[in-house]
């Protein structure tokens, strides 16, 4: 019998499992053309989001200590349903626009979300590994929705292929982690820290399974499938899987590092032999995806190099193994959610049925072809770049202070030196739509639920940059009731 | 009893065994059986470890490796299913719209 007070801890979880039963019924009894599973799906998710911002200070543990509820989770799984409510605004319009109008699509999008929160919850390796492939197999699916375009079948085969590759990392990992602790449970490492550390198979094993994650939140040298995947797949799909997919990916790092951050803050011994790794990785994917996006054509390939590099200033804070560090990793976490859906939902509103409107050029006299639109980019941008009054900022500013405190300033300069690159071609866009006049003068026809996708993007992220302190203390008190 | 040490070592075998295929096959299909190679070897070090520790957890684990990797088959066989419709070759040298 399954205690009730489990089922209570995990209902954002039952919800969207229900839904995901509910959606199937629905997409099977309504006909192909109505939107009614956009709007469940859209409001299953809103629900969910608001739900877990709710019960944002409960804590407990759940089925067998697999599964706990912990602020830090319960701000993950609203990061995750937002993200995903909001895609399903875009999508309603995009998907009819590039004819693939099937209803699998939200049924698809609630199950990666399902894959999400399982992994932002668990604090067992089973679950984790579960809900990696629930995300990821969707993830595999959604990238090449699209099946009568060639690009988005290069992209999901590609996708499929590196995926996988990086699970199979993953699963040897976990088997040489259990072989090595005798234990699936995360937690349970804690006591044993200090015989593990010096244990090779332990070693190897966190190697292996780090590195599988690391393909899963896009770092250097593991980069190698984001930009043609992001490029070929339909643009709301880039814009769920650059978001909560690199969310997923860093919660999974989070929980699997916590252990060691709690013994380095408990105890004087130093459990820091992950910082070299993550520092090296942090350094590679700054500088990389900075230097390369400046070189780029094509807006969605650019944004991907630049989730690149992001990804590169959020493993500063995890290699400062500390409670700082982490805190920064979530604070940057919500605020590039929100900057990255807000421009690649303008993107997809951009982009014509035959593909047009992706190129860099194809901004150019944007400002007067929908003022709008060019203005919550530039806002999104100019918070990409992380110049000052926006949340991204704030972000760096964060992990950059953590990694001063750990004694890290080097890399801190790094971060700082690669986001002055990074400015250049951020600034290239906006440049082009307010200074150049452009060959296309025909306005843009705005899909009204998109509109209000990114409105609402819009609102939150305005409310994050302008009380960025308060926000900063919300993540540190539910951080400290969850260690 | 043939010692844990010689399992770990088939074990890590064919995990690179499959790594090497991952990295210079260029078939999809043999790609992509690579892939479940290297999760087999996975398995065989789980089932290795449960055995001689004493602890059933491992081979629970690989009930699960097992299903998702049935799961990720049916989907990768039809993503290469779907691109052979549309390019009629599964060779990965060809498909290269996006440029690296």
């Amino acid at each position: 019998m399954i205690p009730v007070q489990d089922l209570f801890a995990s209902a954002p979880l039952l919800i969207i499992g229900g839904s995901i039963l509910i959606a199937l019924i629905l997409e099977m009894v309504f006909d192909s053309q109505s939107s009614i599973v956009a709007w469940f799906s859209g409001s299953a998710l809103l629900f969910t989001a608001y739900w877990s911002l709710y019960h944002l200070y409960d804590r407990g543990f759940a089925f067998n200590n697999m599964i706990s509820i912990s602020g830090r989770t319960q701000l993950l799984f609203f990061i995750v349903n937002f993200a995903a409510a909001v895609v399903v605004m875009f999508s309603m319009d995009y998907i009819k626009k590039i004819q693939t109008n099937y209803g699998e699509f939200y049924i698809l999008l609630l199950s990666a979300v399902l894959g999400m929160m399982l992994i932002a919850a668990a604090r067992d390796m089973v679950i984790v590994f579960i809900g990696l492939e629930q995300m990821s197999i969707c993830f595999y699916v959604l990238a090449g929705f699209r099946r009568k375009n060639i690009k988005s079948n290069e992209s999901a085969i590609k996708y499929f292929l590196l995926g996988s590759f990086a699970t199979g990392f993953i699963v040897y990992g976990m088997a040489l982690l259990y072989g090595a602790s005798q234990t699936f449970s995360i937690p349970e490492y804690l006591a044993h820290v200090e015989t593990l550390k010096s244990n090779p198979i332990f070693l190897l094993g966190s190697l292996l399974f780090v590195i599988g994650f690391t393909f899963k939140i896009a770092a250097v040298p593991f980069h190698m499938w984001v930009p043609d995947v992001y490029q070929g797949a339909p643009t709301n799909v880039t814009a769920f899987m650059s978001t909560a997919g690199k969310v997923s990916g860093f919660a999974a790092l989070i929980t699997f590092l916590s252990p060691f951050i709690d013994y380095s803050a408990r105890t004087t011994g130093s459990a820091k032999f992950f910082m070299p790794f993550l520092a090296t990785l942090s350094v590679l994917s700054m500088l990389y995806g900075a230097i390369v996006a400046l070189s780029q054509s094509d807006v969605k390939r650019m944004l991907a190099y630049s989730s690149i590099a992001h990804a590169g200033y959020m493993l500063i804070g995890l290699s400062a193994l500390s409670y700082e560090g982490v805190d920064g990793v979530l604070f940057y976490l919500v605020a590039y959610t929100l900057m990255n859906l807000g421009a690649f939902g303008i993107i997809s509103i951009l982009e014509t049925q035959d593909e047009k409107m992706l190129k860099i050029e194809d901004f150019a006299g944007l400002s007067s072809r929908s003022p709008l639109l060019a203005a919550f980019l530039a806002v999104f941008l100019f918070a990409l770049a992380g110049l000052p009054p926006f949340a991204g900022f704030f972000g760096k500013y964060f992990v950059f202070v953590s990694a001063v405190e750990n004694g890290m300033t080097w890399l801190a300069i790094v971060g700082v030196i690669s986001s002055v690159i990074s400015v250049y071609f951020y600034l290239r866009i906006i440049v082009l739509m307010y200074f150049s006049k452009g060959e296309n003068t025909e306005v843009v026809s705005v899909p009204k639920s998109a509109l209000l996708g990114v409105f609402v993007v819009f609102i939150m992220f305005v409310i994050m940059s302008a009380f960025p302190q308060k926000f900063e203390g919300i993540i540190h008190t539910i951080g400290l009731l969850t260690y | 009893m043939i010692p844990l040490p010689y399992y770990l070592l088939i074990s890590a075998f064919m995990f690179i065994m499959g790594v090497i295929g991952v990295l210079t096959r260029k078939n999809a299909i043999i790609v992509f059986m690579s892939i479940e190679l290297m999760l087999n070897a996975a398995n065989l070090s789980f089932v290795a470890f449960s055995s001689f520790l004493g602890n059933i957890y491992g081979q629970l684990f690989v009930f699960f490796v097992m299903a998702v990797a049935a799961a990720e088959a049916a989907v990768g066989l039809a993503i290469i299913i779907s691109i052979f419709r549309n390019k009629a070759t599964v060779n990965l040298d060809e498909i290269n719209l996006l440029k690296w």
